[in-house]
């Protein structure tokens, strides 16, 4: 196609976005006092930009055509095969290793608490990487089993007084029996119709915090949940900051450790077997119903631990920190990051959680970029950042 | 039992379940023909209201008739309705043809948050108060205590779209290449129909619908916000799947079905639960009838 071609293609879609976003972008109306405000800067913007983007949208869509004529032969990507050389993981490890454990002392409180968070994502990524990473079960109400989590440390703390130690088991045991009770009835239904189910119970359990005020304190959420305390001494404010960065460390490094194992395991292994074709899987005599529980079950223990640890950091809770948006910001990490592959959701959750931390003024944009970032990873790179690599066995003649 | 009350509840729900069909009929046609759940169709639908209530806003000022303002700011929201459906389609879906159903999906999801801050980001976060575009009429007056009269313009438009629909289906040129295309995509490109052509005939066709449900409910209740489509949308899709994904007729039922359930729920039981029942409602059809009321049960070879 010569240039020409491009010009006038890329010229038509500008005026078509110009003519699409013209009431939404351009004329505002002030309802109440009746005056209407054009906004013509707006369609000049919309019209440069669709422009330019329309051409690189044309041009990654045509290298991705020509690409997947060629044939995936290049084999793994650069960070694959960083990751893949053994004589780097344990320098890796220890320079990892370091920076964490000093990253409380270097940098100040604030930065120490926006990690923290960023971990929590880290590890509820985790989760759900069991769930649609592995059995590829696209689970759209994984928040509730973080509030499952978080509500069973405030309310037990609140009626029992049951400490922070205790709340961390027993909130990952009750979100996996959510997880169970979930599972059961819905393992017939086929992908799509699971994901809008799961979303609804993501809903269903946020409207019953809502409105069950006798159980739950409604939309004015719980208070005062005490942070974790090493039992003989009494943390400062800061002591106990940094105290949550390393249990949130010491779990993440456990959630890694045992989705490492798990993966090559004969659950993990059923996993993904039954990810790519149930009937076939269910031939070679795997439990399709045991297994898919066994996924949602794992998958929502460690939400569930995740949200005990936020209860505890946040020392308040409230319904409105588990809407739906939030299952899908948890769903972006693992899309960015690559499904499957913990390395990439690890970086994703990462990215996703501290990026717009530290650019503030960008805030506003959050969600539409976060929007958007699923569209085009799931046209231009449905493996994420960094793709899981099957492992693959070769049969060599000696 | 009051036989007034009922009769308001029965007919505040036919009208709940005939807006719920209008939107439902978008997600039931794509389904049917790309086997997508289309998640941002809620979200046509938000911008149906939104482009109307701009456009009326923008003629009332300049001094319309009221009836020239509701057929213009009706028509501007269709034709809106019809682009974004058409270049979402575009964008979002046509590049993932061949890719597995859980990428389409991701991607759906994707283009509903994306226009959901779009329009947060380009109009406003607050409640919009909506004119009410639909005039009460004289005649009508000794009844308005148990049907007002939006009400029987919302569900007289409901049975005159669903008409057409039929109509369009089943003796237009079109209607047949959509259903031969639903049967077997390959099939049908073979005997030349024009399946990318199909599809987005489809999308059009199905954010047409969703519009004219978005005007009508948005100038019924009174209110819009950017986020009015997410739970009308869901709730679509509970009906759609309620019926039977990929029937028309299953969706329209279905609508209805879940549009007198919440009426009577909310007026006899509880109105806090509301939403959680359509969700349980969802749930448990499922686990029964997973194929839905009229919908057939699959059979997959192997």
């Amino acid at each position: 196609m010569t240039a020409k071609d491009e010009i006038k293609k890329s010229f038509l879609a500008s005026i078509w976005f110009m003519f699409l976003t013209f009431p939404l972008m351009v004329i505002k109306v002030n309802t109440v006092t009746d005056t209407v405000e054009w906004r013509w800067h707006n369609m000049v913007l919309v019209g440069i930009g669709a422009f330019f983007l329309s051409m690189l949208w044309r041009y990654l869509l045509k290298r991705q055509a020509d690409g997947s004529k060629k044939e995936k032969k290049e084999g793994p990507g650069i960070i694959q095969r960083l990751l893949q050389k053994k004589e780097l993981t344990l320098p890796g490890i220890i320079i990892i290793g370091c920076f964490t454990l000093l990253f409380p002392h270097i940098f100040s409180m604030y930065q120490t608490n926006i990690m923290i968070s960023a971990l929590i994502y880290v590890m509820l990524g985790l989760g759900l990487n069991i769930v649609i990473g592995l059995a590829g079960l696209l689970d759209l109400g994984y928040v509730a089993f973080f509030a499952v989590g978080a509500y069973s440390y405030a309310l037990l703390n609140l009626h029992y007084g049951v400490v922070f130690w205790i709340a961390l088991p027993l909130g990952g045991l009750l979100a996996a029996l959510f997880g169970i009770i979930l599972g059961y009835p819905v393992l017939r239904l086929r992908g799509d119709y699971l994901a809008i189910v799961t979303l609804g119970f993501g809903e269903i359990i946020r409207l019953v915090l809502e409105n069950w005020n006798e159980f739950s304190f409604g939309p004015s959420g719980i208070a005062n949940i005490p942070k974790p305390g090493l039992p003989g001494t009494d943390l400062s404010l800061q002591g106990s900051t940094i105290f949550i960065f390393y249990i949130i460390v010491a779990l993440v490094i456990f959630t890694i450790f045992v989705i490492n194992r798990l993966e090559n395991s004969r659950i993990g292994r059923a996993w993904i077997a039954l990810k790519d074709d149930e009937i076939a899987c269910q031939s070679m005599g795997i439990n399709k119903a045991k297994t898919k529980l066994r996924a949602f079950a794992l998958g929502a223990t460690w939400a569930g631990m995740g949200g005990v640890v936020f209860a505890a950091k946040t020392t308040f809770i409230n319904p409105a920190s588990f809407t739906i948006w939030e299952s899908v910001i948890i769903l972006c990490t693992v899309v960015l990051g690559g499904m499957g592959s913990i390395a990439g959701v690890i970086s994703g959750a990462l990215l996703l959680i501290l990026l717009p931390e530290y650019l503030r003024d960008f805030g506003q944009f959050r969600m539409i970029t976060f929007g958007a970032v699923l569209v085009l990873m799931m046209v231009f790179r449905p493996g994420g950042m960094i793709e899981n690599v099957r492992k693959t066995y070769k049969f060599e003649k000696n | 039992m009051d036989f007034e009350y009922f009769a308001q509840l029965f007919l505040g729900g036919l009208t709940r379940g005939s807006i719920y069909a209008l939107i439902a009929l978008g997600y039931t046609m794509v389904y049917g023909i790309i086997e997508l759940i289309n998640f941002a169709h809620g979200e046509i639908y938000m911008i149906g209201a939104f482009t109307g209530l701009i456009i009326a806003s923008v003629f009332t000022m300049l001094g319309f008739p009221t009836l020239a303002v509701v057929v213009l700011a009706g028509m501007a929201a269709i034709v809106y309705s019809c682009a974004y459906g058409f270049t979402m389609e575009k964008i979002a879906y046509k590049p993932l043809r061949n890719a597995p159903r859980l990428s389409a999906l991701i991607s759906a999801i994707g283009m509903s948050l994306f226009l959901q801050n779009y329009v947060l980001l380009a109009q406003t976060s607050d409640f919009l108060p909506f004119p009410s575009l639909i005039p009460d009429f004289e005649f009508w007056e000794p009844y308005a205590h148990i049907l007002t009269s939006p009400e029987l313009v919302i569900i007289i438009t409901t049975v005159v779209v669903m008409i057409l629909l039929t109509f369009l289906i089943k003796f237009t040129q079109i209607g047949k290449a959509m259903r031969a295309t639903s049967q077997d995509k390959m099939m049908a490109a073979l005997l030349g129909i024009n399946v990318d052509r199909v599809i987005s005939v489809t999308f059009i066709v199905g954010s047409a619908t969703a519009a004219i449900g978005g005007i009508l409910i948005a100038s019924h209740i009174g209110q819009i916000n950017f986020y009015m489509g997410f739970i009308a949308g869901i709730k679509a899709f509970v009906a759609a799947v309620l019926g039977g994904i990929g029937s028309i007729p299953g969706a329209v039922l279905g609508a209805l079905v879940l549009g007198w359930t919440e009426s009577f729920f909310t007026g006899y039981i509880s109105s806090d639960y509301e939403d959680v029942f359509a969700f349980l409602f969802l749930v448990v059809i499922l686990i029964f009838r997973p194929s839905g009321i009229l919908g057939r049960a699959e059979t997959k070879k192997v």
